[in-house]
């Protein structure tokens, strides 16, 4: 077994250091941005989405991401699973500006 | 006319002090004006790295408090022609870094100087903000590593928000210069490559400075790697970035160090 591990290349690390970063790093420039805008956002959403659906604050998720050419915002929002018998799901919105 | 430049990082040991040093002396040697600023007070290092911990008679606090002139604390280089020093001081403490004073400093070494580039402290506190706060551009210093790279991101934030150019609306130059880079092991998975820090932090690749064993070796001696080793990787690497700055367009080339002798040159576009 040990000498079977000897021979096996070793994973690949630095895709996961990669992946943790870009996670990480989306959330914290959300919410250290130096603006309220992510914060006000996530309210104005939960208010207007919160008429038609009950909502969980924490199943609202807005992410900023700074990029190059363009920045990403992604809004994330669970919603419960419908009366209708439909499976419940993640909306999910990706606007580029 | 003459340019201000921060080299920061956030992240402690990642060679902001070496990178500092080895830039100022390659732009001297290509003939410009060139001073280099320690704003790290109490942790001064870049009069030992200078090789000049010894010629130390005044520093930058001095200097703002109006115990010294500017002329006085600057020590000149004897080895590089229109290469100075500023010392930070090391018996006091940030707190004696005024805003004004240091905007005073600043206005005085750009009439003296083509290039002031200033050794930012590690961390986000008084002494980083300051240090970065009159730059034109700034030379983010990172290891491709996830906490450096995790650091250097929030500094980014900080140079966009912080600086007297982003108050006045107006952009700050950001160059990346990834330090300690081993591209073997970037090659196995075993480390984060260059493409991947550069897609995570969004800025332009300023340079790729190779893991080499010159770095120490000039540190010991108080030498830039540049002036003690100019034709060493990472001597060359700290030589074409320094040329980048000047606004020389130099192709990118990542140089690999294998067994000593044999070398490998791979080209990459400059971002």
């Amino acid at each position: 077994m040990s000498l079977f591990n000897w021979f096996r290349p070793r994973p690949a690390t630095a895709p996961v250091a990669r992946e943790r970063l870009q996670i990480l790093l989306a959330h914290e420039r959300a919410i250290g941005g130096g603006s309220d805008l992510i914060a006000t956002l996530k309210e104005e959403i939960l208010a207007v989405i919160g008429k038609h659906f009950p909502l969980e604050r924490d199943k609202v998720q807005v992410k900023l991401d700074r990029g190059d050419a363009f920045s990403t915002l992604e809004i994330d929002i669970e919603v419960p699973t419908l009366s209708r018998g439909n499976a419940g799901g993640v909306a999910r919105v990706a606007l580029r500006g | 006319m003459s340019k201000v430049l921060v080299v920061t990082s956030g992240k402690g040991g990642v060679g902001k002090t070496t990178s500092t040093a080895a830039l100022g002396a390659a732009l001297a040697q290509l003939g410009k004006t060139v001073v280099v600023v320690d704003f790290d007070v109490g942790l001064r290092n870049l009069d030992l790295v200078m090789g000049a911990e010894r010629r130390v008679v005044f520093d930058l606090i001095n200097v703002i408090q109006g115990d010294a002139k500017l002329v006085q604390a600057l020590i000149r280089d004897k080895r590089i022609e229109g290469l100075s020093l500023l010392p930070a001081s090391q018996t006091r403490d940030k707190d004696a870094l005024s805003s004004e004073g240091v905007a005073r400093v600043i206005v005085e070494l750009r009439e003296k100087f083509d290039w002031v580039l200033c050794d930012s402290p590690a961390g986000i506190e008084k002494g980083a903000t300051l240090a970065m706060h009159h730059a034109d551009a700034a030379v983010v210093v990172t290891n491709p590593e996830v906490s450096s790279v995790r650091d250097s991101d929030r500094i980014i934030g900080m140079l966009d928000s912080k600086t007297a150019r982003a108050e006045r609306g107006e952009r700050i130059e950001k160059h990346l210069l990834l330090t300690r880079y081993d591209p073997a092991r970037a090659a196995r998975g075993e480390m984060l490559k260059v493409d991947d820090v550069l897609e995570i932090l969004s800025i332009p690749l300023l340079g790729i400075i190779p893991e080499s064993e010159e770095v120490l070796r000039a540190s010991n001696v108080g030498a830039p790697v540049t002036l003690n080793a100019p034709q060493s990787l990472p001597g060359r690497a700290y030589f074409d970035a320094a040329r980048r700055l000047t606004g020389e367009a130099v192709p990118m080339v990542s140089l690999v160090e294998k067994r000593g002798l044999m070398e490998k040159l791979f080209r990459r576009r400059v971002a």
